[in-house]
């Protein structure tokens, strides 16, 4: 479903992904793990063309992220090609970005109706059913300041799902939440991975990578250190920066 | 309670002094020449913001876009119109037919389907309304881009992921947010406006201080004729500002904050501001805060 191949990007001088190769398969859930400012909310942002990639090949169901290839050269996708490219993307941030001058439902079918023409008849019905299935079902009509955070966030993975996407993007979406508002989201995603939905997570849930994650990718520094099944990279890390990483993760 | 006193002590001033003359006030207060400036001041203030605001969003995208040469223009515009006074504007729109004496529409450099003469098109009254709606442009687009800068980038994110284009990122999702702080100060420029018409007396355009100027120039009752202009300015500011507090209530769905309370509201609750009602106490720190 996903394929990188050497996916570098700079900001500036910075370099935040120095060549990174990796895949996801169909229906696979894969947790990206690593220190802060390791690259992997970037790699994310970079798999549904938010941030551009400045060397390497990315893509998603088979065809390149953002750019068309012509002989050796990529030459970046017109505004209309990307924004339809993503609209099969789901997406859901840390910090929710639900829309806030529209209600739960609002946020919901805004993409639906606009992007995918649906009638909004349809949309809302959809979007009702979707609320209903993330434990939402009365709160349909409230603005997201009205909603805790873990309303908020699942709100959010609803908006996500409302566009039938292929693939979902999680970037560190418990991290804004309160302690014990983190389960309600977890177990919303839990059963999105049991129904086959193709997942990149971005967390620091270590017990969510290990139950629910197929694959496990550590990294830091802009390059992937190791990867494997949970219960390898997280059980017994080969690599001495995961260890240590891991250490400090779970003492804490 | 002295400030209480003054205003008593000036209201009936103004109440009782002969010379202001309230008999010649009301006289004049419903005259159908003043009741006409009236209308052309408010036409010209409506079509001048109507021209603001839109070429005011047109020209903040333009200065925020990727675009050098788009961006300079806008920064060009602005630069030009809001460094020239506005009163000269007016004279140099209403004079435009000594540059251009013929408008023609038709193909750039090519054939031209209609030719008019720019005396007939550019009346006073059209030449007033661009050059205070062009200008009016000029410092809308500060506004507007204030608005869009506003609004946090996770919003864009989150509306390209779903798929939305550019544009309909920027008309459903930005500029919507961008309104809260968009409206205020274009309330401002609206009230502004209306007392800026003003100036097309300069072009003789007949507007409500320049009608009250003709009459008083002939029965000498300056003052009164001064004050009908003025009661009119105000009543049209009070019908905007109500108009305003209404459309940031709109614009202001959704937000954490309650509305803000009308002003009938606070006067009911005290004229007065109820000093140290609420004193700011320092919270005890508890051991959550150091997780």
């Amino acid at each position: 479903m996903v394929k990188a191949e050497q996916v570098h990007k700079r900001f500036g001088a910075l370099e935040v992904l120095r060549g990174i190769s990796l895949e996801v398969a169909h229906a696979e859930v894969m947790c990206l793990i690593g220190p802060s400012g390791s690259g992997k909310s970037t790699l994310l942002r970079c798999v549904n063309h938010l941030e551009k990639i400045n060397r390497g090949r990315l893509w998603v169901d088979g065809e390149l992220v953002g750019y068309r290839q012509a002989g050796d050269t990529l030459h970046e996708l017109p505004e209309p090609e990307i924004a339809r490219r993503r609209a099969e993307i789901g997406m859901v941030f840390q910090r929710f970005n639900l829309f806030p001058h529209m209600t739960a439902l609002e946020n919901v079918v805004e993409a639906p109706i606009r992007v995918k023409k649906v009638s909004k008849g349809d949309a809302k019905e959809r979007g009702r059913a979707l609320l209903q299935r993330v434990g939402l079902a009365d709160k349909v009509d409230e603005y997201p300041a009205r909603l805790s955070g873990g309303q908020q966030q699942r709100v959010a993975i609803a908006r996500a799902l409302a566009m039938g996407p292929k693939l979902m993007l999680f970037d560190e979406v418990t991290s804004a939440l309160d302690p014990e508002l983190v389960k309600e989201v977890l177990d919303v995603m839990r059963r999105l991975a049991k129904e086959g939905m193709t997942m990149i997570v971005v967390t620091h849930e270590m017990g969510f990578a290990r139950e629910v994650g197929d694959h496990v990718v550590f990294m830091d520094g802009g390059v992937i250190v190791e990867e494997g099944p949970p219960a390898e990279v997280l059980d017994s890390p080969r690599e001495e920066r995961t260890k240590r990483f891991l250490g400090l993760v779970l003492e804490h | 309670m002295v400030v209480a006193v003054l205003i008593v002590a000036l209201g009936r001033s103004i109440a009782t002094n002969p010379r202001f003359n309230w008999n010649v006030v009301g006289d004049f207060l419903f005259t159908s020449r003043i009741l006409d400036g009236l209308v052309l001041t408010i036409e010209l203030t409506a079509m001048a913001m109507a021209i603001g605001i839109v070429l005011g969003i047109v020209l903040a995208l333009m200065r925020m876009s990727q675009s050098a040469l788009l961006a300079s223009t806008s920064w060009g515009y602005i630069w030009l119109l809001r460094g020239t006074p506005v009163l000269v504007q007016i004279l140099l729109w209403n004079n435009i037919a000594a540059l251009y004496p013929s408008v023609d529409l038709g193909i750039p450099f090519g054939p031209s389907f209609v030719h008019l003469n720019a005396n007939s098109v550019v009346t006073p009254f059209v030449a007033a309304m661009l050059a205070l709606g062009l200008n009016e442009g000029a410092y809308m687009s500060e506004i507007v881009r204030a608005g869009i800068i506003s609004v946090d980038e996770g919003q864009t994110d989150a509306a390209k992921a779903l798929g939305m284009t550019r544009l309909q990122t920027m008309r459903r999702i930005v500029l919507p947010q961008a309104m809260r702080v968009i409206i205020p100060p274009t309330g401002n420029e609206t009230i502004s406006m209306l007392k800026t018409t003003s100036l097309v007396a300069f072009v003789a355009l007949t507007d409500l201080l320049y009608s009250a100027q003709l009459i008083y120039a002939t029965n000498y009752q300056t003052i009164p004729l001064l004050i009908v202009a003025s009661i009119w300015y105000l009543a049209v500011t009070s019908v905007l500002s109500i108009g305003q507090y209404y459309i940031e209530r709109h614009y202001g769905r959704g937000s954490a904050q309650e509305t803000a309370p009308t002003l009938l509201e606070r006067l009911r609750a005290g004229l007065w501001p109820r000093h140290a009602e609420v004193e700011p106490v320092e919270r005890p720190r508890l051991p959550e805060d150091h997780r």
